[in-house]
């Protein structure tokens, strides 16, 4: 099983983009996933997180996810907000929001590391929701370059099912544009 | 593998509650339980569901209607949560007195004070008493079904029936369901056929007062007293374990999903000990169990599907046979004594030759998390205090600070 934490801030999407991923892994096979929020109430800006569990089997647990393989970061400033390394199983991939490389990114120790610029990819691509670039939709496109947990095809699939076709596809060119865009870096470990 | 929909427990609950083509809905919204509420009227407002949403000031009134709609003929739903469910303890009563097949989902949240919106099951468990039945669901699919067995469950024995599941944790979290046809949900749910139908062109007078003794009627004829009428309920509730039994087996023929009846077993075969909780909690228990038996230790699960009626002793006794320690995992107490399950559990020992140990643990109340290597390592010191000959134990409140 692969457990997944997103870091975001309120009204980034990051309980969204869970939902989409565990979308995209079943269409991909995989019996069981989940999403879920942090329960309870959250507010704009303020950090927060969402989380997908992914797996071979239908899922049992449903307790709140402890320490992911892969952690996935909204927005860089949570770097130095949130302590995202220490929910982060070592050997595991840590994937940010970043006009940083990888190896800029200031993320040290026992981790694959995968940078991309979602939000200029969405400002590029004209991908605006009340005139902010939505970035969780193209950080799929990161998670697919840096896991190879899901594809393309099945991410495309996923959002075709929930939104309007012409919104779908544009959103899915961010997706792709994410996945060309996406630079990683192996653990040094 | 996409015939599922991924979706959270409470749409999964407004989905089931759509496929039973309910006609009358009265839900008051509270958390977590608003989803459920918001999606049923969106069916409603948009005609995907022709069903009557009355909108209340309350769910003391929301029950109220359902038990008047379920009167004059119609199927009905309501669901609510914790405080919500309180404050409509009185007609939860008065809904099981009356014989109605009314369906509800409480989505279980704490109680206050002080206030909570989180989960535990303090709030069904606080309504044992009132002549429901109680059906507790593991994940999301869980709950399509048992809604859809509900109303078969109900409308044989004329009783009402509880559907509980986990706030947030199931409520909240998207998992893939697989909904059946509506043409095989109407074939499985023959339309409600009421055992009395308030009619105003046959006037007649339901659950006037009645005194201590039987009397005869207008006509002469000698009708029951409140005692009677009492008997009649305890005893349709007592004899329902075969009608949940063979609605759950009807089901599973019917859709291949078989979700155990009154309770259900995880490697019990040779277990030497068992680990017991209801809902969503029993489900991480299994993943507890599998972890225990890496670590050599024969565990296995015995999950309670059905709390009210309880579990016939000869199903229960048989569930446990083999077990040394029985480790119980509570999200509720009955404070003063120990978890409702446990006493139940112990009392359909009595007698039986089952002598295990037996430790209870009330676990994530008001929303504290409970994850698997938590009850592992509980199941762990339990047994360890077992070995020192500390069979039995207060209840051990589970990773809360007792200092």
């Amino acid at each position: 099983m692969k457990e997944i934490i997103w870091f975001g801030r309120g009204g980034q999407g990051a309980v969204v983009a869970a939902q989409i991923l565990a979308e995209s892994a079943y269409l991909e096979g995989f019996k069981g996933v989940t999403s879920a929020p942090t329960f309870g109430p959250e507010r704009r800006g303020a950090p927060v997180t969402a989380s997908t569990r992914i797996s071979e089997d239908p899922i049992r647990m449903f307790s709140q996810v402890e320490m992911a393989d892969i952690a996935i970061v909204l927005d860089d400033t949570l770097l130095g907000v949130v302590d995202v390394k220490g929910r982060v199983r070592k050997g595991g991939t840590i994937i940010v929001n970043t006009s940083c490389k990888p190896e800029d990114a200031a993320i040290n120790g026992d981790f694959d590391v995968a940078t991309v610029d979602a939000t200029g990819i969405a400002l590029k691509l004209r991908l605006l929701k009340e005139g902010a670039p939505v970035i969780n939709t193209p950080l799929l496109g990161a998670f697919a370059k840096a896991t190879g947990i899901v594809s393309l095809e099945n991410i495309e699939k996923a959002l075709r099912s929930k939104l309007p076709a012409a919104v779908a596809s544009q959103n899915f060119e961010t997706v792709r544009a994410a996945y060309e865009g996406t630079m990683t870096k192996k653990a040094q470990g | 593998m996409t015939d599922a929909r991924i979706i959270t427990g409470n749409q999964a609950a407004a989905l089931a509650a759509r496929l039973c083509d309910v006609q009358v809905i009265a839900a008051y919204p509270i958390t977590p339980q608003s989803q459920l509420a918001e999606m049923l009227s969106l069916y409603v407002e948009s005609g995907q569901l022709r069903a009557e949403y009355v909108r209340v000031e309350g769910e003391h009134s929301a029950m109220t209607v359902c038990i008047g709609a379920s009167t004059v003929g119609a199927r009905v739903f309501t669901a609510t949560s914790s405080n919500g469910l309180l404050y409509m303890h009185e007609q939860l009563h008065w809904a099981a007195g009356s014989r109605l097949p009314i369906v509800m989902c409480c989505v279980n949240r704490g109680v206050g004070a002080p206030w909570s919106i989180f989960n535990d099951q303090q709030d069904s468990l606080a309504q044992r008493d009132t002549g429901w039945i109680q059906m507790y669901c593991r994940d999301n699919q869980e709950i399509l079904d048992t809604i859809i067995q509900a109303y078969r469950i109900a409308e044989t024995v004329y009783a009402p029936v509880m559907v509980c599941y986990d706030g947030f944790v199931l409520s909240h979290t998207m998992m893939p369901v697989v909904s059946p046809t509506p043409a095989a949900v109407r074939k499985f749910l023959p339309p409600y056929k009421p055992h009395t139908i308030l009619d105003s062109n046959n006037p007649m007078t339901i659950n006037s007062v009645l005194l201590p003794n039987r009397r005869p009627d207008a006509e002469g004829v000698l009708c029951d007293g409140y005692m009677e009428m009492r008997y009649k309920l305890q005893n349709a509730l007592n004899r329902s374990p075969e009608t949940i039994r063979e609605v759950n087996r009807q089901y599973a023929e019917a859709f291949g999903r078989d979700h155990g009846g009154m309770l259900w077993t995880h490697r019990t075969e040779d277990a030497e000990v068992i680990l017991t909780s209801m809902g969503s909690l029993a489900a991480e228990a299994t993943v507890a169990a599998d972890a225990l038996r890496e670590e050599g230790i024969k565990a296995g699960v015995v999950g309670i599907r059905v709390f009210r009626p309880f579990p016939e002793k000869k199903e229960v006794v048989a569930a446990y046979r083999n077990a040394k320690a029985i480790i119980l995992f509570e999200k509720s107490v009955s404070y003063g004594y120990e978890g409702g399950l446990c006493s139940d559990l112990k009392a359909a020992f009595y007698g039986s030759g089952i002598n295990a140990a037996i430790h209870d643990h009330v676990a994530g109340l008001g929303g504290r998390d409970v994850k698997a290597r938590e009850l592992v390592e509980a199941v762990k010191s339990s047994l360890a205090r077992i070995a020192e000959g500390e069979r039995e134990l207060n209840t051990t409140w589970l990773n809360c600070h007792t200092e």
